[in-house]
């Protein structure tokens, strides 16, 4: 039961990692990754949300999308679709609409309960729902795993998936809070040369992919 | 009205100028072929997505848009990806893989949803739909030329030469990451050179009737 965890692990936080091999969530890492502080507060939300969107999207790919799935049997006993499943038709929608609600439902959690953190967090929090690294989980954890996953294992998958993707931004807070001090030619400025920087730090994690 | 169909080409391109939905343009220009099935499909939902949402926006109401537009792409998304996996060659469709489900999250398609369908007539928000659909397109083979031509030697899956042997880490993601970075640069200093020629334009000299009136 627990055996795949440790491939999982280093897998996704640093084979694959989300920004820096996989190219997921790359909009709030360049937007957010100029400051120490700023980064790592997008990071744990992002974390955060990860996990919580691969518990409950693996549930209700499991028990109401794919094939063969227990509520469709359920709901449409005797027809043709307990067997092709829903996933094709309605697994994007499905999917978005939970992270949306999911996403709100931290929203107000923090205005209610940590109304510091979530005045820090500002407008990065609904944008959260459109951050591609976590529909990115929700589909790497279900239809689009190599093997099926486990409940256990999409959601530890979806909670280091999130520590890659703040591994990677905190890293390249540091690098932008020095580079943020030196006299850039202006075409460079700003994205450009982050986006180089982060080619640079993609070539050192490119020497993890011999351990897979 | 042709307007709204070319601004997204070069003027206001949506990766290069506005820098929205970046994800993709990276992670599907490994080659030309992939870059341009990513490229039609982004197209073809952007157009859809931008005519169906600019003919309800009437009819939807203020607080709860946002949802509704995207329910709306994801119908889109669905239909393209179905569309996709049963007519593109395999290797193709492995390598997009899980950016065809993903163009839902663009920000492109949504940013033109919100900033130009939800305001504009049908027929002007299909012109957009397609223009910044071409100007992605544009992107995505821009970069995926330097990244095929560079990485593997090839263009569209033939042979350029033999005279060189290709740097493979372009078609990895450290070549991505520095091939974009260093396309950024160079639209923006494009545009930086534009706008300091534009400002060193000397002063008009007052015209002789506005010396005229002075000394009167």
């Amino acid at each position: 039961m627990f055996e795949n965890l440790p491939s999982i692990i280093i897998g996704i936080v640093l084979i694959n990692n989300f920004v820096l091999a996989q190219f997921l969530g790359l909009c709030p890492f360049i937007n957010s990754s100029d400051r120490t502080d700023k980064a790592f507060s997008m990071g744990a939300a992002v974390t955060f949300v990860t996990t919580m969107a691969s518990f409950v999207t693996w549930l209700v790919y499991t028990y109401l999308l794919k094939p063969d799935a227990w509520l469709l049997r359920k709901l449409f006993a005797g027809t043709m679709i307990p067997k092709i499943g829903l996933q094709s038709v309605l697994q994007t929608a499905v999917y978005i609409l939970v992270i949306a609600a999911l996403v709100q439902l931290v929203e107000i959690f923090l205005r209610k309960k940590i109304p510091a953190l979530y005045r820090s967090m500002g407008i990065f929090l609904p944008l959260i729902t459109t951050n591609c690294a976590v529909l990115g989980v929700a589909l790497l954890n279900t239809s689009y795993a190599k093997t099926p996953l486990s409940l256990l294992e999409a959601v530890v998958q979806g909670f280091f998936a999130g520590i890659g993707f703040t591994l990677a931004m905190l890293l390249m807070s540091g690098v932008r809070e020095r580079l943020s001090r030196l006299d850039v030619p202006e075409p460079l400025r700003g994205a450009p040369l982050a986006f180089i920087a982060t080619g640079l730090m993609a070539l050192a994690f490119l020497g993890f992919a011999g351990m897979g | 009205m042709l307007k709204e169909l070319t601004k997204g080409f070069f003027k206001r391109n949506p990766t290069f100028v506005l820098m929205v939905g970046i994800c993709p343009t990276l992670a599907t220009t490994t080659s030309m072929k992939n870059a341009l099935a990513m490229g039609m499909a982004v197209i073809a939902v952007l157009a859809c997505s931008n005519t169906i949402i600019s003919l309800v926006r009437k009819v939807i109401p203020k607080g709860v848009r946002i949802p509704c537009y995207i329910v709306i792409i994801a119908a889109f998304v669905s239909i393209v990806e179905m569309l996709m996996k049963y007519s593109l060659p395999l290797e193709v469709s492995e390598k997009l893989s899980i950016f065809i489900p993903l163009i839902v999250v663009n920000c492109i398609i949504l940013y033109r949803a919100e900033d130009f369908a939800s305001k504009n007539s049908v027929a002007a928000s299909l012109l957009d739909g397609i223009g910044m659909g071409g100007g992605f397109t544009l992107a995505v083979l821009a970069i995926s030329t330097i990244r095929e031509a560079a990485g593997s030697g090839t263009i569209l899956g033939l042979k350029l030469s033999t005279a060189y042997d290709p740097v493979a880490v372009l078609t990895l993601a450290p070549g991505a990451f520095i091939v974009l970075g260093s396309l950024l640069a160079f639209f923006r200093w494009r545009s930086l050179r534009k706008i300091k020629a534009a400002a060193f334009v000397p002063a008009p000299r007052p015209s002789a009737s506005a010396a005229q009136e002075a000394t009167a």
